[in-house]
């Protein structure tokens, strides 16, 4: 039932991917998801397409596994879609009735709607291919210059890991929670959408009951074994930069650089 | 008629690298009126295969017939199989939402389409059922002990009156004397209601002196099926797999085996209490009163 999502789970094998340093998976996504805004031509998004199907590759993750976290987005793309087909000023190519469509509104549709599908797809492929702890430790390092700054990077971190942690969990708690009431004569998928709406007390009760239980269990936890924060912690496994992930940065820099110079050259 | 399952496949991820067989080609029959017991170790498939039984999943393979209909067919209306065959979860009172206990037992009729009345009567009927007594009916669900917990849920699928009712672990978690309880009150519902009743557990000792047949999942499959005493006659095939045969069984054979001609069939201790008495005279004249290694 929502085993579709695969945005923020981890898929459990060995791969060039999976041993990347976490810092560069997350710069590299970053900058990916920022350079996919500025390229704006045929040839960037092959570019950008190709570095990202070489990743995939690279990730050995199934690709239909990874399309599978696209359906979940689906009505979000469609929306930007029309909304930028029908919406947009410009030079009309058709036009029924009220709506009319542009020769600018369909390139820029179609631009959004590529952004969109590779940023869900990178950001995909990077929790898939990181996980969480690794994630965290990632985040924690690359905002560490903060720290100075009194911002609480550690807690700040702690909190995401957690997050995502906890998303898998309630997902499954939610199936089964959905399953029970269906037993007992619920109906989830059909009626008006207030009736829907309705529908979700019998699910979203239980669920918030089982979070905060959840919630509470860990902080109980969390506290028997002395956890007090950030201060003076250290890692059982420091992150290290080896060879491999500086040659990574090297290839993501030189990425991002002809993406620039293709963007300047307007090709 | 009751509940025909012809060869069921389930898949769990398919296509991953974590696809999973949980059921392989699983072939039985539910009929009318057996209290069956549904044992298996965990990860054996015994939840995937009672959430077919009413629908919750498809099948990736195979069919089932409630009634001689298939409830994969086109059409077919889940919502009126779900009332037929209730299934009461593991942890069920996790399902608990509404204000009163009450109102969250009349859910399931609510669902039914029932009035207000009859849902009412429905809903104390399903609550005396399980031992509820009235005090706590107009009391929030949540303020409840977790054995009470339990019951209200049970309650809550009985509620719908089901003629099959599944029951998926209902005493895990639950102390020794709740655990009692809880099998006392479904083995009173069987002779009450004259309902087909599926028990699944871990536990031989659970299901031993209740129920009518065993059937025995391990890895997807089903392993053995038979009477609880056919059943635990294959002790070694069922150490094999995880699972063991209630003590009593154990402490029979040792006996046997020690030279005592007693039977080694007997599942509860005062059936296991009677045979060995009968025996008293069997015991040598030299070890009766004293204590041997």
């Amino acid at each position: 039932m929502l085993k579709d999502v695969t945005l923020g789970q981890y898929y459990q094998t060995d791969s060039w991917m999976h041993r990347l340093d976490p810092r560069v998976k997350l710069l590299g996504t970053l900058s990916y998801i920022i350079i996919l805004f500025v390229v704006n031509s045929v040839p960037g998004y092959l570019v950008c397409g190709a570095f990202l199907l070489v990743c995939v590759l690279l990730s050995r993750v199934p690709f239909g596994y990874i399309l599978r976290g696209l359906k979940t987005i689906m009505v979000l793309l469609l929306i930007t879609v029309l909304f930028n087909l029908f919406l947009t000023p410009g030079e009309p190519l058709v036009s029924f009735w009220k709506f009319t469509i542009t020769k600018e509104g369909l390139t820029f549709s179609i631009k959004m709607a590529v952004r969109l599908i590779f940023l869900i797809i990178a950001s995909t492929l990077m929790t898939l291919t990181t996980s969480p702890n690794q994630l965290t430790d990632a985040l924690e390092s690359v905002l560490g210059p903060l720290k100075k700054l009194h911002v609480p990077v550690h807690e700040i971190s702690m909190m995401m890991s957690i997050a995502l942690r906890f998303i898998p969990i309630l997902m499954e708690e939610t199936d089964k929670i959905m399953k029970a009431q269906m037993a007992r004569g619920a109906d989830f998928d059909s009626g008006n959408l207030i009736n829907k709406i309705k529908a979700m007390v019998p699910l979203l009760v239980p669920l918030f009951i089982s979070a905060f239980r959840r919630a509470n269990d860990l902080a109980m936890a969390m506290e028997a074994r002395c956890y007090h924060g950030g201060e003076g912690r250290t890692k059982m496994k420091p992150l290290v930069y080896r060879k491999g992930d500086v040659g990574a940065y090297g290839v993501l820099c030189a990425f991002l650089a002809a993406c620039i110079v293709i963007r300047v050259m307007g090709v | 008629m009751g509940l025909k399952i012809e060869d069921i496949t389930y898949t769990y991820e398919s296509g991953t690298a974590m696809s999973v067989n949980a059921l392989n080609h699983i072939t039985t029959e539910i009929p009318d009126g057996q209290f069956i017991g549904l044992i298996g170790h965990t990860g054996s498939g015994k939840s995937t295969f009672v959430q077919m039984l009413n629908g919750l999943l498809k099948a990736s393979s195979g069919h089932i017939y409630y009634n001689g209909e298939d409830i994969d067919g086109d059409g077919y209306d889940k919502k009126a199989l779900r009332a037929n065959v209730g299934l009461v979860f593991q942890y069920p009172e996790n399902q608990l939402f509404e204000a009163d206990v009450l109102t969250d037992v009349e859910f399931g009729p609510k669902n039914l389409g029932l009035n207000e009345s009859a849902r009412k009567a429905r809903a104390e009927k399903a609550l005396n059922l399980v031992g509820l007594s009235e005090k706590y009916w107009k009391a929030s669900p949540f303020d409840l002990s977790g054995g009470q917990k339990r019951r209200a849920a049970i309650a809550g699928v009985l509620a719908m009156e089901p003629k099959i009712l599944i029951l998926d672990e209902p005493t895990a978690g639950l102390d020794p004397r709740g655990r009692d309880e809880i099998l006392g009150l479904v083995r009173d519902m069987k002779n009450q209601l004259d309902m087909t009743i599926l028990l699944v557990s871990h536990s031989m000792e659970d299901v031993a002196e209740y129920v009518d047949r065993i059937l025995v999942m391990n890895a997807g499959q089903i392993m053995l099926d038979g009477t609880p005493r056919e059943v635990f006659s294959h002790v070694s095939e069922l150490e094999a797999v995880g699972l063991a045969a209630p003590q009593m069984t154990y402490i029979m054979r040792d006996l046997a085996a020690a030279g005592l001609p007693v039977r080694t069939d007997c599942l509860t201790v005062e059936e296991a209490a009677a045979e060995i008495l009968s025996h008293r005279d069997a015991i040598p004249a030299a070890e009766k009163g004293g204590s041997h290694a």
